[in-house]
């Protein structure tokens, strides 16, 4: 059966056909449609398929180790900075493996297109000693799936599937298989001695893992999904990496003349790729995002060949790849016809029309005016724009959580006033713990929860925490006379304004929620009310 | 045949639906198909695009290259300029007219106006009032779609046939709606 899918809608499918149990998962671009397709899905609904969103990245990936340990098959998926915040149980599923199997989806986000840096996740699955693949087309998106979690219980190993944003956001006709694998019953083999990482026990499993990752280099060799692409030419030798292999199939229409190694499944298979550097006067390694590749390839290659890449400077050292930067690498010519056009401004995202986000901001700058150094730590989220004009309103925006942290820190070294800016689910993600901190100490700091009842960058997605965020700041300590529920409306500003004023001024932890709906999400709810109503 | 084409606009335009009939048509006449999205921030009222590939070949890449693009689609004018790298020299515009000025330095129309027309194969469709006077408000940019079908190179039998199958499951009413846009749009076509 044919399906026009995007990556991570063929990734979610091919999960639910390889007989998935769970996916288990926090949103972020350009991972969320994965997760957003299972609870979509009849198939899913039917078998039961876990699909709530998880509260963090960390929390999903312990969940599913959980769903492995009873012997079933389970997915995590997130943007490649969520492999930080889940990186402790990650890396540790290295030395206790999986019962029943466990894939792992980074989607890597080259350019930063919506991320805050351009980490390349193939390295946790080297310094994790996991095997990862690499797929480079939809259609071996989907088909990977299956061959991921087959391979996981064959090696007892969690697989991390590591995909970039063109694929992930990019449609393709993908054939699907008719029918679904089953799914695996509950079992009881999960050992405890490789489940209980003391360190007796786990000095074992470390040696076995070691030893066994020149099996995972010898499948890798032989995979199916790692092909040596046989050229007359042997001046020049090309590995391509995941979708990097499609943009020097572009730039070759009637065929490539020279040998092509193309990799999808990690560890580096060494064989392939001396055999390369021995054919080849010289390598040229094309791969999407950091020069994972290349600078092993430094470390491992025995022919003369000159090897060449991102760190040589014939592609970029970072940022996305596109065909004419390759194009450009292989020594060809673009096709460009006509220039930019001068007159066409910039059109930077903006927060939206009637978003409760503006008048936060609008009631923080007015209140700030009156002090003389104030800094406003930021968070992540569509609040991040109130970084630029016309509110120019947040100092910093590091990772999920950071505000409430670095105002915290920023006070314990003498800052005042120290505010922070947070969102509801970033909150529930990860500003709990932080909020704990400030409250033990009673730190000097003004928090923000701008409460809009949803995920909104991406997409609106359901919050952890909704309806339960004063109950939540109660129970982490924090002074009932010091909590305050407002609503974002400008016939408000007087109210906002003073309680900011006063919490600012009171010298300890204060939290202040402005509470209103997403415009996006309220104008959605709106409209299927109507439907509801038209049909009744 | 194959056709690259750019669809762009403005954050919230609905440049993906006009994806979603195109996508559709070329899915039932078994073509290639690849179509690259952009999600996440920049839909937040930032210009967006997506390249949609429909080739009888297999397709490599996801992405257009420089001078590659047989076809520009914008909702809006000045985000038709801003993909001018992309089109081949023999490549179409078609846009539509009204300005979504979001943005404190949005330059003259007349600038604008001025720069579409001298590009070689351009239509401009001022879709918005079109759809108001033909009582389709919604379906301005299936109005733009059918400006655009000889540049697509897609019969228009079978961008219809599409309508159909898209809007099948919303009604009839939706259906005519969007196959009187599609008219509408064909007929403002050079």
């Amino acid at each position: 059966m044919k399906k026009l899918l995007l990556g991570d809608e063929a990734i979610a499918q091919g999960a639910l056909d390889a007989g998935l149990s769970g996916v288990y998962a926090y949103p972020g671009t350009p991972s969320t449609e994965i997760t957003e397709y299972i609870q979509a899905s009849p198939l899913a609904k039917e078998r039961g398929v876990h699909s709530r969103w998880s509260t963090n990245e960390k929390t999903a990936m312990e969940a599913a180790l959980g769903m492995s340990f009873m012997g079933k098959r389970a997915l995590v998926c997130m943007k490649h900075v969520g492999m930080n915040v889940c990186a402790d149980p990650f890396v540790n599923s290295g030395m206790t493996g999986v019962n029943g199997g466990v894939v792992v989806l980074a989607a890597d986000d080259p350019s930063m297109h919506s991320s805050q840096d351009e980490q390349d996740s193939r390295f946790y699955g080297k310094f994790a000693l996991i095997p990862t693949f690499e797929p480079s087309s939809q259609q071996e998106a989907y088909d990977m799936m299956a061959a991921a979690f087959d391979y996981s219980e064959q090696q007892k190993l969690p697989v991390l599937m590591r995909v970039t944003t063109r694929m992930a956001h990019s449609r393709a006709v993908v054939e699907v298989k008719s029918e679904a694998r089953k799914q695996n019953d509950m079992n009881y083999n999960a050992v405890a001695a490789n489940w209980v990482l003391l360190p007796a026990n786990a000095r074992k499993r470390n040696d076995i893992v070691t030893a066994q990752q020149a099996t995972l280099e010898e499948n890798a060799a032989n995979s199916a999904y790692n092909k040596y692409i046989e050229g007359k030419d042997k001046k020049m030798g090309i590995i391509a990496s995941g979708i990097a292999f499609n943009y020097v199939n572009e730039c070759f229409p009637a065929g490539c003349p020279f040998p092509v190694l193309k990799i999808s499944q990690y560890p580096l298979p060494k064989k392939l790729v001396r055999r390369m550097c021995d054919e080849c006067d010289s390598v040229m390694v094309v791969e999407e995002g950091q020069p994972f590749i290349e600078e092993m390839l430094r470390g491992v290659m025995s022919g003369n060949a000159e090897i060449k890449g991102r760190l040589t400077g014939e592609l970029p050292r970072t940022g996305e790849l596109t065909p004419d930067i390759v194009k450009k690498a292989l020594g060809m010519e673009t096709g460009q016809n006509f220039s930019s056009c001068e007159d066409v401004a910039p059109r930077p995202p903006a927060l939206c029309q009637g978003c409760g986000h503006r008048d936060v901001y609008t009631a923080l700058n007015e209140v700030l005016k009156e002090y003389e150094n104030p800094r406003v730590f930021g968070d992540i989220g569509c609040y991040t724009l109130g970084f630029l004009p016309p509110y120019r309103a947040i100092h910093s925006c590091v990772d999920m959580g950071a505000s409430i942290t670095m105002a915290k820190g920023a006070a314990d070294a003498g800052q005042w006033p120290a505010v922070a800016v947070i969102g509801d689910s970033t909150f529930t993600h990860s500003g709990m713990t932080g909020l704990l901190d400030a409250v033990n100490e009673n730190a000097n700091i003004t928090v923000i929860i701008s409460d809009n009842l949803t995920t909104a960058m991406t997409g609106g997605q359901d919050s952890a925490g909704t309806n339960k965020f004063e109950a939540i700041c109660r129970g982490l300590g924090v002074a009932e006379e010091h909590l305050h529920v407002v609503t974002p409306l400008p016939k408000n500003m007087p109210e906002i304004t003073r309680i900011i004023r006063d919490e600012i001024n009171y010298k300890g932890t204060s939290v202040i929620i402005p509470r209103r709906e997403c415009i996006q999400t309220l104008q959605r709810h709106l409209k299927e009310q109507k439907k509801a109503q038209e049909k009744k | 045949m194959k056709t690259d084409i750019i669809l762009c606009g403005v954050g919230g335009q609905g440049i993906l639906s006009i994806a979603t009939i195109i996508g559709e048509a070329a899915m039932n006449e078994n073509l290639y198909i690849k179509q690259a999205e952009v999600h996440g921030m920049s839909q937040r009222g930032g210009d967006v695009q997506s390249n949609l590939r429909i080739s009888s070949e297999p397709i490599n890449s996801d992405l257009i290259a420089l001078g590659g693009a047989d076809v520009i689609i914008s909702m809006e004018p000045m985000e038709a300029l801003r993909y001018l790298p992309y089109l081949n020299k023999e490549g179409w515009i078609i846009t539509s007219s009204a300005p979504f000025v979001n943005i404190p330095n949005y330059p003259e129309l007349d600038t604008i106006m001025a720069d579409l027309n001298k590009m070689p194969n351009v239509i401009i469709v001022d879709i918005e009032q079109l759809a108001k006077d033909n009582g389709v408000n919604r379906s301005a940019n299936v109005i733009l779609l059918g400006a655009a079908q000889k540049a697509l190179g897609i019969e228009y039998d079978k961008l219809e046939d599409a309508i159909r199958r898209v809007f099948g499951r919303k009604g009839d009413a939706v259906v005519e709606a969007n196959i009187k846009a599609l008219a509408l749009g064909r007929a403002a076509q050079k």
